[in-house]
């Protein structure tokens, strides 16, 4: 018989008819259950008794420098905001009764309805940064404000202020464009985030991740009751991070850094590439952009023709000037063409007539017969003009890319700009047209002038070469960069040369009485002028020490320095602190710094920035912001 | 001949229509959100998608069953083919982000190829147990159609798509049954699954072991049969926990989640908590069409695929929820009036697989919304969004159609 047969199929049917009414007899049951019988309970928990996520925000890893000193820390604030009430109106009503206690203007109101609106299920900030006083004063008349919260709530907070500013740069509220990288989804709207410096590098370890918990509110926005500590995320705090700046070499360096000048100072230790100081003048102070810049001061920081938020040691370039002429030197001993003791053809008497321009030296009564190691000491520019010339144009464009003056140094540091120079003759071509330039353009390359403009951070790291073994120790504050693998190569007899003829500058070259303390350390380095064909130069020193084996080099650029007093000793003063040697002596010294480059002021090609521009202008890497007058300010909220 | 249009199945057309309206609205009234989001448009995809299906339906309504045999094999190779390459290049989306459950071809997703399949495994199983024309009376006998229905099975359970699975299984036990085959075959064909449940509490399996070597003994199957039975008990008992670790973590969290969803109220639980409070809120006539305020808030996660039946229950509340129940049952019933009508045992096990799975969405989806079954994720029939399984199931109603229209013409009464 076919298992298909009526009867079969008819008994069969039976059972699954009844199958299909028990489940359907059971639905109706549980429903009848939840929406008849238990309805009351769960009408309660939808119409009265609401979950809301309150974010928990993780406190930001401390960032401390090498001896654990704290560069930038948590202190506990509070932050005052409205739990999301039923309607708009109803928020509006409340937080007009709130504003004279939180001196809140028509404008305040408005942006924060306008966050509301972004985000209607999270609590809007009204006040990010609350006194403990304001506090109580709200905590007082709590009944009258529904949906009042006040958490406690860690902020930021740099101890030295604007001293370590351009180093940990400031926080501030992620934008709509961050949250739009994938790297930065997980913060939430409202959420902070490092805006520049090490803040900004490290910020995906600094920042942790926020917790939630959940408060049950009732229709009216009030909380009700905390929704069981079942429920609650923690945040997770954000990771420390060590440095390895020197906090007392950095306020050291910022409290004799002279008063209302603008530039930069860099230390590292050579034979590792540590960071230990790092400070560019004017600064700014990180602080006040917790929780919200205030316009007047961002429109000021802006507006500024001294640029405050300007790192002038890795986002500006500048002619390396002098400084540039152990860059040569370390050429011309690279290739064979010259020793320390070399002479030139044709002696220094104030300069050099090449074709038919007078090159002139910055000393107009000459120097006379010079070895290589003298012309570093007394920065004679003919020496160096014939050494340029002896180089020859396509070597000395060569040797300038190996050694790194084409590129970046990759410090961990966001914004750093990419140091300019030609890359080959081609670039003459393509600038001038070909044959209408001469090799009179090597005259000015030879001295550091011309086509060339360099970061206070990539003329320090060739510095560090010459203070190390000779290799390329990449300037690092947290993790070192890729390791290099450039390197000077020189043989030592020839680095202890180049250092002898160093420690000659300080001892009686150019900068003569720099070092005028201890006797006991022996410091090396180089002074230099760019000329600023809109206004006085621009002044450099780097130097190391000790000079037999440098434990710190130091560079320093002072803008608008004319022959600048101050930077030599400047230099020498961190350097005898950092070693542990009195420099009150020094803190007297000034020294005249010879014009020590060409006399003739040369703009760049129109390639390159414009060096008088790029000293002004930042590069805008999106960490500084937009350099305009009109920039608008960010939400004073957080 | 052609099936002409006022001699339909005129229940089966009624309720299936009914359900359409009915889903559209709820739809409609899913997308209504305090902050409007993509889903507030859906409904005229929807609706474009309804256009398809009326005319898949009258496809399949003007499709003989026997033309529709004959092209079963090729139907169920393609349904493999495409299964096989939705796990190689498939993509996820929308609620089941992480799911390989989408085939898309240029960029351009096309539909989650596992809805039509179930629809080629009925029809395959169908056709297998048709030829057959006995019903299968031992374990041997079951391996052909475990085999039609296993590999499917396997490929969207790889997706990994649990609740897809279990519907393919669910529908070859009923249509297994509906061949008539024994129940105590098929409850040794189940018995490892049951084992496999059990296993994580020792003595509720060593009581089950000692049930079913009862069960053995009074049903006294072959001796081969029983111990196969026993090793794959004893098997599943052995392989339970490494199966467990290997499921991907949101799945064990939702089985956890069912059993208390305290157990993590923000992430697994917070679906079916919201859903009981939408559902419970709804109370006797509901908030309102449109405006319940669980789903404005957009406290109701995926209120317009899985979650669509809560909208239902807090806008329309018991009332609504009765009226979707019956339309519902409504719906299985004549169906399977179709199925004892039907002239040849294919169009007979075809509708009752239909049936079968209908039922199954039905109970799945519905019983995860209170919190009876565990959440698994696959939608409700006419109701949630989604164009695959909306013209799986109108293909599916097409075809009852036409079958309750054969019974008609060979002059079927009822006895």
């Amino acid at each position: 018989m076919s298992s298909f047969h009526p009867h079969l199929l008819d008994r069969r049917l039976r059972l699954v008819r009844m199958v299909v009414w028990v489940a359907v007899g059971a639905f109706v049951v549980v429903f009848f259950r939840t929406q008849i019988l238990e309805h009351s309970k769960y009408q309660l928990q939808s119409e009265t008794n609401r979950l809301r996520p309150i974010p928990l925000p993780a406190p930001r890893g401390i960032i401390t420098d090498r001896n654990g000193k704290l560069l930038a820390e948590n202190v506990p604030g509070y932050t005052i905001s409205l739990l999301p009430a039923a309607d708009e109106d109803s928020l509006h009503a409340t937080l007009r009764r709130i504003a004279p206690i939180v001196k809140l203007d028509s404008v305040g109101i408005e942006r924060v309805l306008v966050r509301y609106r972004r985000t209607p299920y999270l609590p809007v900030t009204v006040l990010p940064n609350a006194t403990f006083a304001l506090v109580s004063a709200l905590e007082e008349r709590r009944l009258i404000f529904p949906g009042l919260l006040i958490q406690p709530e860690p902020k930021r907070h740099y101890p030295d202020s604007s001293l370590v500013a351009h180093l940990v740069g400031y926080i501030g509220e992620v934008t709509e464009a961050e949250r739009a990288q994938r790297r930065l989804a997980p913060v939430r709207l409202g959420g902070l985030l490092g805006k520049d410096g090490l803040e900004r590098e490290y910020d995906d370890s600094l920042r942790g991740a926020d917790g939630v918990r959940f408060v049950e509110v009732s229709a009216l926005g009030r909380v009700v009751r905390e929704a069981g500590a079942a429920s609650t995320l923690p945040p997770i705090p954000g990771r420390a991070l060590s440095t390895t700046i020197d906090l007392d070499l950095q306020r050291y360096v910022a409290q004799i850094f002279p008063a209302g000048q603008r530039g930069a100072v860099l230390a590292l230790n050579p034979n590792s590439g540590e960071v230990l100081a790092l400070y560019s003048a004017p600064g700014y102070d990180p602080n006040a952009f917790v929780g919200g810049v205030d316009p007047d001061y961002w429109r000021f920081l802006n507006v500024s023709a001294a640029h405050p938020l300007l790192d002038r040691a890795i986002k500006t370039f500048y002619p390396p000037g002098s400084t540039w002429k152990l860059a040569l030197a370390t050429m011309g001993l690279k290739r064979g063409i010259v020793t320390l003791r070399s002479h030139m053809p044709i002696s220094c008497r104030g300069g050099l007539q090449y074709g038919n321009r007078f090159f002139r030296c910055w000393s107009a009564t000459g120097h006379g017969d010079l070895t290589l190691a003298d012309a570093i000491a007394q920065s004679c520019d003919v020496y160096f003009y014939q050494l340029g010339l002896k180089l020859g144009l396509t070597s000395l464009l060569e040797d300038a890319s190996g050694l790194g003056f084409r590129s970046r140094t990759g410090i961990d540091l966001p914004g750093e700009i990419t140091a300019v120079f030609p890359g080959g003759t081609d670039y003459y071509d393509r600038v001038y047209g070909p044959r209408r330039w001469t090799s009179a353009v090597t005259l000015n390359l030879a001295i550091g002038q011309g086509e060339n403009a360099q970061t206070l951070v990539n003329m320090v790291r060739f510095y560090q070469m010459l203070a190390s073994d000779g290799r390329a120790r990449p300037p690092y504050l947290v993790h070192p960069a890729a390791s290099s693998n450039v390197s000077l190569g020189l043989l030592p007899e020839q680095l202890a040369g180049l250092r002898q003829a160093m420690i000659s500058v300080v001892e009686r070259g150019t900068a003569r009485g720099a070092g005028r303390f201890g006797g006991s350390i022996a410091i090396a380095g180089k002074t230099g002028t760019a000329q600023n064909p809109h206004g006085p130069a621009h002044g450099w020193f780097i130097g190391f020490a000790p000079a037999e084996k440098p434990e710190i080099v130091v560079g320093a650029i002072i803008e608008f320095a004319r022959e600048g007093p101050y930077v030599a000793p400047l230099v020498t003063r961190v350097i005898g602190h950092y070693l542990g040697v009195d420099t009150t002596a020094a803190s007297h010294v000034r020294i005249v710094l010879p014009t020590d480059t060409a006399p003739h002021s040369r703009r760049l090609l129109p390639g390159p920035p414009t060096i008088e521009d790029s000293t002004i202008v930042p590069t805008d890497t999106g960490a500084t912001p937009a350099d305009t007058g009109n920039a608008t300010p960010p939400p004073r909220n957080r | 001949m052609r099936p002409p249009l006022h001699e339909i199945d005129k229940p089966l057309l009624a309720v299936t229509v009914g359900l359409a309206a009915y889903g559209l609205a709820a739809l409609y009234s899913a997308g209504q959100t305090d902050v409007p989001t993509f889903v507030s448009t859906i409904w005229h995809k929807q609706l474009i998608w309804l256009g398809v299906g009326l005319l898949a339906m009258s496809l399949m309504y003007r499709t003989s069953p026997r033309l529709l045999e004959w092209a079963t094999p090729y139907a169920y190779g393609i349904g493999l083919l495409v299964l096989l390459i939705t796990l190689t290049t498939g993509t996820g989306a929308g609620t089941a982000a992480s799911e390989r459950s989408w085939i898309s071809i240029g960029g351009v997703r096309l539909g989650q190829p596992a809805e039509l399949a179930k629809l080629a495994v009925i029809l395959m199983l169908a056709r297998w147990m048709a030829e057959r024309r006995e019903a299968p009376a031992t374990l041997r006998d079951l391996v052909p159609p475990c085999l039609i229905a296993g590999v499917p099975t396997l490929l969207v359970a790889k997706q990994p798509d649990l609740g897809s699975a279990i519907v393919f299984i669910a529908v070859l036990f009923a249509m297994l049954y509906w061949a008539g085959t024994k129940p105590s075959l098929l409850v040794l064909l189940g018995s490892p699954v049951i084992g496999l449940v059990l296993a994580f509490s020792t003595v509720a399996w060593g009581a089950w072991i000692v049930v079913l070597f009862g069960l053995l003994l009074w049903w006294r199957p072959y001796v081969w049969e029983g111990l196969a039975v026993m090793l794959a008990n004893v098997v599943m008992g052995v392989i339970a926990v490494p199966f467990w670790r290997r499921l991907a973590p949101y799945q064990q969290n939702r089985l956890l989640a069912f059993l208390n969803p305290e157990v993590d109220p923000r992430a697994t639980g917070w679906h079916v908590i919201q859903s009981k409070i939408a559902i419970g809120s709804g109370g006797f006539l509901g908030q309102g069409f449109t405006h319940g305020p669980q789903k404005r808030l957009a406290f109701l996660p995926a209120q317009h695929t899985d979650f669509i039946f809560p909208v239902v229950g807090e806008e329309l509340g018991f009332v609504g929820v009765l009226l979707a129940l019956a339309l519902f049952t409504a719906l299985v019933l004549i169906l399977l009036r179709v199925s004892r009508r039907a002239t040849d045992p294919y169009s007979s096990l075809c509708v009752f697989g239909i049936s079968g799975l209908l039922f199954t969405h039905i109970i799945e989806n519905i019983g995860m919304t209170v919190n009876l079954l565990p959440i698994t994720g696959i939608p409700l029939p006419f109701f949630s969004y989604g164009g695959s399984f909306l013209l799986a199931c109108s293909l599916a109603v097409g075809i009852s159609l036409r079958v309750a229209w054969e019974s008609r013409q060979s002059g079927y009464a009822e006895l």
